[in-house]
């Protein structure tokens, strides 16, 4: 392992022009062991949160994870920022390679990336005013900015929209949009050059939640800070993302720019996620509207997950190819450049409503075939 | 389940022997020759060595400790005493009795008292708690509340000295306590104890009545139980099928713990009633040296904490099937 | 039309906390029809829920005043006596929970938790209403149902445990339902098969829904009809096409203006509603939104917007001072071409 990844000189100059990778993940797993066994407890099986993911995030650039709970999206989060050590595979971090990096050698990247939480009322400490919430990074990385800390703290709560006189004031003395807005503030304080921000504003109410969105926009834009956008919520993701990759059961199932995504989709599983997503239409209804798919039960156990694709269980264009051979990441004929999809049975890259819906829950099924041989499967 | 309670039972014995080595090395660590103690009037250097290789004292302590686990487990014949066998503590070095004799004799006097006092402050304790938890805000509950405060704040040495005085030096309204054999005589058996258990259980009764009621009222603002509301059953219904099944736990580990350490000897009862239990010895055994009592009385102690230990562990798999079944 | 299914009238829900009086729902009015669908839309504190926790009597009768009609059938609920209203729950009107994990009891299997209420309600049997279960639980598309009646709650997934509570909420056939944010604590796609089966099964079964959630594309999935709340009232109501197609009230305007959609222009800005709901314990003089809305000074007359409460009438409505004129301009001019 190198030793003295980065003296403070060179940080600075080390910005690279706009596209260069600043993030480089290959093959990352994380697999958490579980516990069982007689008389001793010992490994019985694992949890594969994370199996064997690539994805690149450009300097500047907004790259979105969406994908359901236990797809492992926040776990990948937790990896890039070293919050977790990785069962295999790499982190490059601007050319370094950080994946095993010790807490010495990682002391000058932590400043570069920071994260920020889903729940703004326990991730900062109740016990300290929000001036020592900010300014603690600072602290602990030792960095005193021209003017002194408490002069940085109120131009960051300026950045965020805070009152810059709060800074005494203690976290709940704020409310859930203005203690986000904190976080925020925190993650700024050492200037960061990638954001992981894992599910910023999905505990937040529709109207706080936009004003959060708008402040994370403008702090990109104006900034030039990288974000890992983690998030459920595909709509938020659309808006905040360049490129976005969609996750399932620990897998990268496909990736793009944001157009290829969101409008021609070419894996099953990204179809019907966007296909499940409840929309108000505010357009007339003229142009046929959207496919519906409705898959059948819930995401399986990431503990034993299928074998081959893992999608396969819930899809309805499986075959036996895909039990037995897992379809790589790739850039499937049609697509565009920059857009791999890991399917060996692509869909059509539209998301136009189909000649019959996809409805492969039988109560469903069942409900909606008045036929007596109701439940047939598409 | 069966697997859970088998790995519990060996931690428990691996508890048991690594309690014993401390036992043994913080009494060799104690300035006080129990041969000091022993030799009376007569002492010179001679007696003292003498008492020395008698008792064992002068062999290396870890010998001393292979011996002592050698008679634990198999017995043995080498006491002057007379046999002794397994599970063998040794003889006292104060009364020379069999230390495993005297535990067995002093056992019923505190299972007696234990016992007796449970079923009072669970009865009492829970039946108010449930109540004031039923009838929440009310005066009910407020003055259960207030009560089960001042009370439980109370201490045994205040509140026996007090009942003695009062109910029997007094006013004689109840025999003196002490301990009559329950196969001679149930009556005197009741008479004797009604004092300690009453003075006992009152101030357990009303930490039972504070943790019954708080576990309720958590429990009745559980979401489940408000779905249950919303399905029409009836508020009896939802409190003692619904509420109660999940205030078991936090009561159940509790009781437990209670009635272990009770069971291995409720010192400051005892002592303060002069009820010949496990307690008592337990004093005598430090305040004389007497290592083989000390050693049996900690063992059986720990022994009683660590079984109803168990005893909740298996009890949490009856009550929750998340445990059960996971 | 005959009598609405329900009818609620001028209700005011209050509680005591330490702090002071929380006015949680403060002069609301609604009706449901037979068979409709009723979407209630509001951020937290809106008092969505607390209307209808008070409906089925399920607010704590300590600490919470309740003032005004609530009218099933006809019938008086407020001032009804707990027997009565028990035997409604989970009979005429049945609710379903957000987290359906929380929301079913640990300790019994999913079976005997929807057998319960039909024993109740209809005095059937231990095995009719186990068999009665086992039925609900086909219905509502749990494979193998006679098999997984006898699990516990713990061993379903999130998606099969909000099956199970669907199950257990039409169990008795109720004429109304009201579901709080059924599927919030959902993923998305199993989010998609529950409202689908929601709504399937209330062609079979019938039922009035209230349905009540924070998510606008929930309600434009669901809703006949919605009424939009802020802070313990009503703001706006009519159609689902209606208010969601030509919006009335600022309130709505900003709802939809700050919600990124799927089809919106990803490179706009969204435009949030400025500030944070208020605090019920002192909830601001005339219109509860005037210190978050951005079109008061619009409004003829100054000043109203500060003192005066506007009123909200019944049928197609909403409660703001600005004309209906105005209203519509604005909508048309300045608030849809940012929704992109």
């Amino acid at each position: 392992m190198k030793e003295d990844l980065v003296l403070p000189a060179q940080r600075e100059q080390g910005a690279g022009a706009d596209g260069e990778p600043l993030l480089q993940v290959s093959g990352l797993t994380k697999h958490f062991p579980v516990k069982g066994g007689f008389p001793i407890r010992r490994t019985v099986g694992q949890v594969q949160a994370v199996d064997g993911i690539d994805l690149t995030v450009h300097t500047g650039e907004s790259f979105g994870l969406v994908g359901e709970s236990g797809c492992g999206k926040s776990t990948t989060g937790r990896l890039i920022t070293r919050l977790m050590e990785p069962t295999a595979g790499t982190i490059t971090y601007r050319g370094r390679d950080i994946s095993h990096a010790s807490r010495k050698q990682l002391a000058p990247i932590r400043s570069e990336i920071q994260m920020i939480f889903q729940d703004p009322y326990s991730s900062l400490n109740p016990r300290q005013t929000v001036g020592k919430i900010i300014s603690g990074p600072m602290e602990i990385n030792d960095i005193n900015p021209a003017g002194g800390r408490e002069k940085r703290v109120r131009e960051l709560l300026e950045i965020v929209g805070l009152n810059p006189e709060h800074f005494n004031r203690f976290p709940h003395e704020f409310s859930g949009g203005q203690r986000q807005r904190i976080g925020v503030a925190r993650a700024l304080a050492l200037e960061p050059k990638l954001i992981v921000a894992d599910e910023p504003v999905s505990a937040l109410d529709v109207s706080i939640q936009a004003q959060v969105v708008n402040l994370l926009q403008k702090v990109q834009n104006d900034l030039g800070i990288a974000f890992l956008f983690i998030a459920h919520d595909l709509a938020v993701v659309r808006h905040f993302s360049q490129r976005v990759a969609v996750m399932y059961l620990g897998k990268i199932i496909e990736v793009g720019d944001r157009d290829s995504i969101y409008t021609r989709p070419r894996h099953p599983y990204t179809h019907a996620l966007l296909s499940a997503v409840p929309e108000v239409s505010l357009t007339d209804e003229a142009s046929g509207g959207r496919e519906r798919i409705r898959l059948a039960g819930d995401v399986p156990s990431p503990i034993s997950p299928p074998s081959g694709c893992r999608f396969r269980t819930r899809c309805w264009k499986a075959q036996d190819k895909c039990a037995t051979e897992e379809p790589p990441l790739v850039r499937i004929s049609g697509n565009h450049e920059g857009h791999l999809t890991a399917c060996h049975f692509p869909e059509e890259p539209t998301i136009e409503a189909r000649e019959e819906d996809i409805v492969l829950d039988p109560a469903l099924a069942a409900l909606e075939e008045p036929g007596p041989d109701a439940g047939a499967q598409g | 389940m069966l697997r859970f309670l088998v790995r519990r039972i060996i931690g428990a014995v691996v508890i048991l022997f690594l309690l014993s080595i401390v036992t043994f090395v913080l009494f060799f660590g104690v300035p006080r020759d129990p041969a000091l103690l022993m030799c009376g009037k007569t002492c010179n250097p001679d007696s003292i060595a003498n008492i020395h290789h008698v008792l064992g004292l002068d062999k290396p302590i870890t010998e001393q400790y292979w011996i002592f686990l050698h008679n634990l487990v198999a017995g043995s014949s080498q006491f002057a005493q007379g046999p002794c066998p397994a599970p063998c503590f040794g003889y006292s070095y104060h009364t020379n009795d069999p230390v495993w004799n005297t535990l067995m004799d002093r056992l019923p006097t505190t299972v007696s008292l234990t016992l007796g006092a449970a079923v009072c402050f669970l009865i009492v304790g829970l039946g108010t708690g449930l109540l004031a938890a039923w009838r929440r805000g009310t005066m009910v509950d407020k003055t259960a509340t207030a009560g089960a405060m001042v009370v439980s704040s109370l201490q045994i040495y205040f509140l026996g000295p007090l009942a003695l005085a009062i109910l029997v030096y007094q006013t004689h309204w109840f025999d003196k306590p002490a301990y009559n054999n329950f196969t001679g005589d149930p009556l005197t058996w009741f008479t004797g104890l009604i004092i300690p258990w009453v003075v006992l259980s009152t101030i357990f009764a009303a930490q039972y009545t504070r943790m019954a009621r708080s576990a309720m009222i958590e429990q009745l603002q559980e979401e489940h139980v408000r779905t249950a509301r919303a399905k029409g059953m009836s508020r009896q219904y939802v409190f003692f099928r619904y509420a109660w099944r999940g205030s078991l736990i936090p009561i159940v580990t509790i009781f437990g713990i209670d009635l272990g350490s009770l069971l291995g000897g409720a010192i400051i009862t005892e002592y303060t009633f002069g009820l010949p239990g496990l307690g008592q010895l337990a004093v005598q055994s430090v305040f004389f040296s007497d290592l083989p009592l000390l050693l049996g009385v900690m063992l059986f102690a720990a022994t009683m904490i660590l079984l109803f230990n168990i005893v909740v562990d298996a009890a949490y798999a009856f009550i929750d099937p998340r445990v059960r079944l996971s | 039309m005959s009598t609405p299914l329900l009818s609620v009238r001028d209700l005011h829900v209050s509680f005591k906390t330490e702090d002071g009086v929380v006015r949680a729902v403060d002069g609301l009015s609604f009706d449901l029809e037979r068979g409709r669908t009723l979407g209630i839309v509001g951020e937290s504190g809106s008092g969505k829920s607390v209307t209808n926790l008070t409906v089925l009597g399920l607010h704590n009768p300590m600490f919470t005043t309740v003032e005004g009609e609530i009218l099933l059938d006809g019938r008086e609920l407020t001032t009804a006596r707990e027997s009565e209203l028990e035997k409604l729950r989970g009979n005429k009107v049945a609710m379903i929970f957000q987290d359906p994990l929380t929301a079913l009891s640990p300790y019994y299997t999913v079976g005997r938790q929807i057998a319960e209420p039909y024993m109740k309600h209809n005095g059937a049997s231990k095995k009719d209403a186990w068999e009665r279960a086992v039925e609900m639980l086909g219905k509502v598309g749990i494979p193998n149902p006679r098999q997984r009646a006898k699990d516990y709650p713990h061993q379903f997934s999130g998606g099969m445990r909000q099956r199970a509570m669907i199950a257990m909420a039409l169990v008795c056939d109720p004429d109304l339902l009201i579901a709080d944010e059924p599927t919030t604590a959902l993923d998305v796609t199993v989010q998609a098969q529950i409202l689908d089966l929601l709504k399937d099964l209330q062609q079979e079964f019938g039922s009035g829904i209230i349905f009540i959630t924070h998510d606008l594309g929930v309600i434009a999935d669901m809703a006949d009809d919605i009424m939009v709340m802020y802070a313990g009232g009503a703001v706006e109501r009519g159609t689902t096409e209606e208010v969601l197609r030509s919006p009335q009230h600022p309130y709505t305007w900003g709802l939809l203006n700050s919600m990124p959609r799927l089809d919106s222009d990803p490179g706009a800005q969204l435009s949030p509603i400025p500030g944070t709901p208020p605090s019920l314990l002192n909830p601001p003089s005339g219109c509860r939104f005037h210190p978050r809305c951005t079109f008061q000074d619009r409004v003829a007359g100054t000043g109203r917007c500060t003192t005066e409460r506007p009123a909200i009438g019944s049928g197609r409505a909403s409660a703001c001072h600005l004309s209906a004129d105005q209203k519509r301009t604005i909508f048309i001019e300045e608030i849809k071409p940012r929704l992109g």
